[in-house]
């Protein structure tokens, strides 16, 4: 079994979506989520605030630097991840599809490295 | 009992051609490792090419081969067996028990083709890397069938390699629910290779004539595969049909003649027979696709023993079927050619208005030639200047330069330009 990470990028400042539409996002990622659970998939999965909530910390010998707002400057964001295991890319591909299915955004499929045996 | 043939260069050669892709989808299988298996195979056929010379073809060359290659894998596992990493990830890939029957073999290289094929690919690496695994092709070559820098090509295929073993993309073939979704970009790729091959939008020619060969190959090995599927059966009629007009599609000055114009008598007769009869096979389950309606056409194409002869009207309808499947303008701008010829230039013409193919030079040059039809000559003419400038093809431009002296016509014949 590998673990793959499904996340959803967001771009800052995208127009809001339509409450409707919301609640129904909110609706589908619930079901998908039991149904990871019941297959047995589920690691964890979680939705982020925005990205200006975020704060960087970096150490640098003895002393620490934080910074305000996120890493990267980039327009995209992470808005929400889940952690899933799978036995192959296909089986993850599937659940991503399920996935960008209940929320209605793009979904990013990457698995994460192996954890070293002993 | 007689003595063993010796084996040629030319033997070894047509052994690799033909087995190197079965091989290793069995050695991929076997170890799990795609590196490790193009190793096993690889040292196999240097092995061969020597000792065939002297004792001659074994009875069963591939599974010489697999055998060779196994062993030489298995000693070199041995050697290294400190290294914990392949064994795991053999034991990712590994199908566990089962026999190596041909059965067995057939879905290998099954399992090979879809693992090339796989959607989280590049299309350009898919095609890369089905070329080199099963067609057994150097990077070196299908970087000069691309025109693609040999660093560029091999980064891109070991980037590939790299993805399926992180990611992990599955070494199987897929159910039948995910087969339709599966399906196309393996079809795509091949037909990509063969088009690659025959469009010849620039490049060294023989390496790319080897590039249909390499795609008929492929389309066999998937007719082979893959028997009930009717559209795998149209892709390779569609191929044969195309491939057997190459030798009259080029005049002595390596200029393109167009079908119209082409010396019948010189298309192959042997893939006009096989590309019609598959596609009455495909016909005949009755569920048609755009390989399928593709095929057809070029079939009515190749029925007719003179181009005046052609069935246009069939065409046409074909056309309008498989614009159902596939909307794109090219296949409108197709469409417009035949409605050219069943109704006239004119309605070939108001076809064509409003097409989004500006940057596309057939639209110009097809344009080109129903207002020559038409007689609008300078038209036609500022018509061809444009398709000439939008092809990279030698032999395209010299035939649209021709074309254009043509419908220019003696000075004074011409509308407006006398000098």
């Amino acid at each position: 079994m590998t673990q793959y990470l499904l996340s959803v990028p967001m771009i800052d400042g995208a127009p809001p979506r339509l409450p409707d539409d919301m609640q129904q996002a909110y609706e589908g990622v619930a079901r998908f989520n039991v149904e990871l659970q019941s297959a047995g998939a589920w690691v964890f999965a979680g939705g982020l605030l925005p990205a200006s909530s975020a704060t960087v910390v970096r150490a640098q010998g003895g002393e620490v630097l934080m910074t305000d707002g996120p890493f990267t400057e980039s327009k995209e964001h992470i808005g929400g991840v889940w952690i899933i295991e799978a036995i192959d890319l296909d089986a993850a591909l599937a659940w991503a599809t399920k996935a960008a299915r209940a929320c209605g955004e793009p979904v990013e499929v990457r698995p994460f490295q192996e954890i070293p045996e002993g | 009992m007689s003595a063993p043939l010796k084996a040629g260069a030319s033997d070894v050669e047509q052994v690799f051609r033909e087995q190197y892709g079965r091989a290793l989808s069995v050695l991929v299988r076997s170890f799990g490792d795609i590196d490790l298996a193009e190793e096993g195979v690889q040292d196999a056929f240097t092995i061969a090419a020597q000792r065939w010379r002297e004792a001659g073809l074994p009875p069963s060359p591939a599974g010489w081969i697999i055998t060779t290659a196994r062993n030489r894998i298995l000693d070199r596992l041995r050697r290294e067996a400190s290294r914990p990493d392949r064994q795991a990830q053999a034991a990712v890939l590994h199908q566990s028990g089962e026999p190596e029957e041909e059965l067995a073999v057939r879905d290998d290289r099954l399992r090979l083709i879809f693992t090339c094929c796989h959607p989280a690919l590049a299309p350009s690496s898919q095609v890369a890397l089905t070329l080199r695994l099963l067609g057994g092709l150097t990077t070196t070559e299908i970087a000069r069938a691309f025109v693609v820098p040999e660093k560029t090509m091999a980064q891109r295929i070991v980037r590939a390699k790299a993805k399926i073993r992180e990611a992990g993309i599955p070494y199987r073939v897929p159910s039948s629910a995910e087969l339709p979704d599966r399906l196309r970009p393996v079809m795509a790729v091949i037909y990509l290779v063969f088009n690659e091959g025959y469009a010849a939008t620039s490049g060294d020619r023989l390496a790319r004539e080897d590039l249909c060969t390499e795609a008929i190959r492929l389309g066999q090995v998937l007719v082979a595969l893959m028997p009930d599927e009717p559209e795998v059966m149209g892709l390779l009629a569609l191929m044969l049909l195309i491939a057997a007009r190459r030798p009259a599609r080029s005049g002595l000055d390596d200029s393109l003649v167009p079908l119209s114009e082409q010396d019948r008598t010189l298309w192959d007769p042997v893939q006009i027979h096989e590309g019609q009869q598959l596609v009455r096979a495909c016909l005949r389950r009755n569920i048609p696709g755009p390989y399928q309606i593709q095929a057809a056409i070029n079939a009515v194409h190749s029925d007719a023993p003179t181009a005046s002869a052609t069935n246009w009207r069939q065409i046409l309808a074909l056309y309008d079927q498989l614009l159902v499947f596939d909307s794109s303008p090219v296949v409108a701008l197709n469409r417009a050619v035949a409605l050219a010829e069943v109704e006239d230039a004119e309605a070939g013409l108001a076809a064509l208005d409003g097409l989004p193919l500006d940057t596309y030079y057939l639209l110009h040059a097809v344009r080109a030639d129903l207002l020559r039809r038409l007689d609008r000559r300078s038209e036609a003419v500022a018509e061809y200047d444009v398709a000439r400038v939008l092809t990279d093809n030698e032999s395209e431009r010299s035939f649209l330069e021709q074309a254009r002296t043509t419908a220019a016509g003696p000075p004074s014949m011409t509308d407006s330009e006398s000098s």
